[in-house]
């Protein structure tokens, strides 16, 4: 004991201390909860009220969408309180019986099945390039990318030499084209932005200026101005009879508006790479596009992942916005149906609304949950 | 079998077609109105190992990155075996390629593993088939003593095994000329060993080199040429046993006296 207290000025540890289990739990659910619901005052608060607004809600709103909900119906009349002999909640009939024009639109009921041919096809391309699973990864890049686009064209406009008749573009409404407009801009969106994040920081001036500007300008105006360009300004400027499609008009406006601001998110990425990343690649004797493509946009794209699922999502939101250029688009194929005196109640707008937030929130959802799962598994492959 | 012969020629190291590996000849350059470089003139032979060190900010990190054009000097002359260095872009990428660099802070690729991090440069600029560039890989990883991390990333080595792949990445383009910047500065104590005897093998081998290093028992081992650096001229230049013994510069007194303890 008299060697423990006096100062020791040398010192050797002969064994090593073992590993040993903590004193007390430092998992589990009933220390989740206390560290992440109730570790403060001001957290008790707010988790109580959180409960409280739950509370609050859920019951009403699941008494209004199922308990009281009316699944089936022909017309209005079926979802009256008097006809079902109960409080009525949602009129869901509603939705089931416009289900196809809200899908298809005005697209002929004969050639439906080509729509839905368009969404397996795509359906197929987005699995095909997104699940880990897939074999084949770069022949299922050139099918979504080169293939898909081309035969889905095809498919949906038709083309009368391989006997698919003619459907034009103002036939095209509903689910259908929101879809073909979200996946057009953000297919388009990405490699164009792509390249003007590359000429905004490019060291040529022409290639710089014209990025600048052309990102400057779409971001200087809102998408309702590009639309209405698109379809009343644009056609005013060219001669009669040279005048592309409304849809087609409206696509290359929604692609050039998320492509600027792809670019803007991109060029976050670009900017945090470090520049021993740019002069290692140098060194080793890459040229511009290989030392970009292998090396710089893997991990600036990396980066921006969730800048660029925040554009996709908004650009799947701001389709809505065609419906002011008339075109009929999910949303507005729900308004054009509330307006059939068929279906006019003042309980009819509210499970309608209710089914196109659920149908756009499904979406959204989806690409974020994906995003989520992409950025964990890359974080995993390159710690730094 | 073909194939692991033609992967056996590539991995001579480059060879050197003129004595001069490197001329430079009153090169000046300036950062906005800094006058960063000031009539730097040297010449290093096929073969020899040059090390190069000074103070901090003297210019001596810039002078080597000036050698593959990652600055741009603004006047005098740069010759890399027989070819000057001009802005034309050919010129460039042919001398990149024939000039290896190691950096401080190793600057791996760290979304590629280890093996990708050394077949990149050999497949895309040189387009070796990948099988071949794979064994040259394999090849020079054995050599830096790390073959078990090839499918490893960067981040999940320490940063002396870094450095060594840095290398190794380095020799898969069987440069003509290595150029080392402050290759140990950035590195735990423990680590500074294993890569300073890569380095010194290396030099044993003949390669020419160039190193901006504070190490100075690196530089008494195998330096042909000591280089004093001092706000961005040239001050002293002579064998390592003559550079340490007898400084000669009243700056290269000082500032070996506050490095050598």
């Amino acid at each position: 004991m008299t060697d423990m207290m006096s100062p020791a000025v040398s010192f050797v540890r002969p064994t090593v201390i073992e590993q040993k289990t903590p004193p007390f739990r430092t998992s589990g659910p009933i220390l989740w909860a206390r560290e992440n619901l109730f570790s403060s005052p001001l957290n008790i608060i707010l988790t109580l009220l959180s409960i409280g607004a739950v509370l609050w809600v859920v019951p009403g709103l699941v008494q209004f969408m199922l308990i009281d909900a009316v699944w089936s119906a022909t017309s209005s009349k079926d979802c009256l309180a008097d006809v079902v002999k109960h409080p009525v909640g949602a009129c869901w009939g509603f939705v089931t019986a416009r289900f196809g024009y809200l899908v298809y639109g005005q697209y002929p009921d004969a050639e439906r099945w080509r729509v839905d041919l368009f969404f397996a096809l795509e359906a197929l391309g987005i699995f095909w390039i997104l699940s880990r699973k897939t074999p084949f990864k770069i022949a299922g890049f050139a099918y979504f990318f080169l293939v898909f686009p081309v035969v889905g064209f095809i498919l949906l406009s038709g083309m009368s030499s391989i006997g698919l008749p003619t459907v034009q573009t103002h036939y095209w409404g509903g689910f259908l084209v929101t879809i073909v407009i979200s996946t057009v801009g953000i297919v388009a969106s990405l490699p164009i932005g792509i390249l003007l994040a590359l000429g905004r920081r490019s060291a040529m001036p022409i290639a710089r200026l014209v990025s600048v500007i052309m990102i400057e300008f779409v971001r200087g105006v809102p998408l309702i101005t590009i639309l209405f360009m698109a379809n009343v300004m644009f056609p005013l400027f060219v001669p009669e009879g040279w005048r592309p499609d409304s849809l087609l008009r409206v696509l290359v406006g929604v692609g050039f508006f998320s492509a600027a601001y792809m670019a803007e998110a991109v060029r976050g990425g670009l900017q945090a790479i470090p520049r021993g990343q740019y002069e290692a690649a140098q060194a080793l004797g890459l040229g511009y596009w290989q030392m970009m493509i292998k090396i710089i946009l893997p991990q600036a794209l990396k980066i921006v992942i969730p800048n660029i699922v925040n554009n996709f999502i908004g650009l799947f939101k701001d389709t809505t916005l065609v419906a002011i250029v008339g075109i009929f688009d999910f949303l507005r194929t729900i308004q054009a149906s509330l307006a059939d005196p068929n279906w006019r109640t003042s309980q009819m707008p509210l499970a309608a609304y209710l089914f196109a937030a659920l149908v756009y929130f499904i979406f959204c959802y989806g690409m974020a949950r994906y995003a989520i799962s992409v950025e964990r598994r890359l974080a995993t492959g390159n710690r730094h | 079998m073909a194939s692991s012969q033609s992967a056996l020629s590539a991995l001579r190291p480059g060879v050197l077609t003129h004595e001069n590996a490197i001329e430079i000849t009153g090169m000046n350059k300036w950062f906005g109105s800094f006058h960063v470089l000031r009539d730097v003139d040297l010449t290093v032979k096929r073969g020899e190992r040059v090390v190069i060190c000074g103070p901090s900010g003297s210019g001596k990190s810039t002078l080597i990155r000036c050698i593959n054009r990652l600055e741009e000097h603004q006047q005098g002359s740069i010759i890399v075996d027989g070819t000057e260095l001009t802005a034309d872009v050919k010129k460039i990428d042919e001398i990149r390629r024939d000039v290896g660099m190691v950096f401080q802070h190793f600057n791996l690729f760290p979304h590629l593993t280890i093996l990708e991090n050394l077949t990149l440069a050999p497949i895309w600029v040189k387009k070796m088939p990948k099988k071949e560039a794979d064994e040259i890989a394999m090849h020079y990883l054995r050599r830096v003593k790390i073959p078990e991390q090839a499918d490893k990333y960067p981040g999940q080595l320490s940063g002396g095994q870094q450095q060594r792949v840095a290398i190794a990445r380095s020799l898969c383009m069987s440069p003509k000329i290595m150029l080392f910047d402050e290759p140990t500065s950035a590195l735990d104590p423990e680590m500074v060993k294993e890569v300073l005897d890569t380095m010194v093998t290396l030099a044993q081998e003949g390669m020419t080199m160039i190193c901006v290093t504070h190490e100075m028992g690196f530089a008494r081992q195998v330096a042909s040429r000591v280089i004093f650096m001092d706000q961005g001229q040239i001050v002293e230049v002579n064998t390592p046993d003559e550079f340490f013994k007898n400084p000669q510069h009243e700056r290269t007194k000082l500032f070996l006296s506050q490095i050598l303890h």
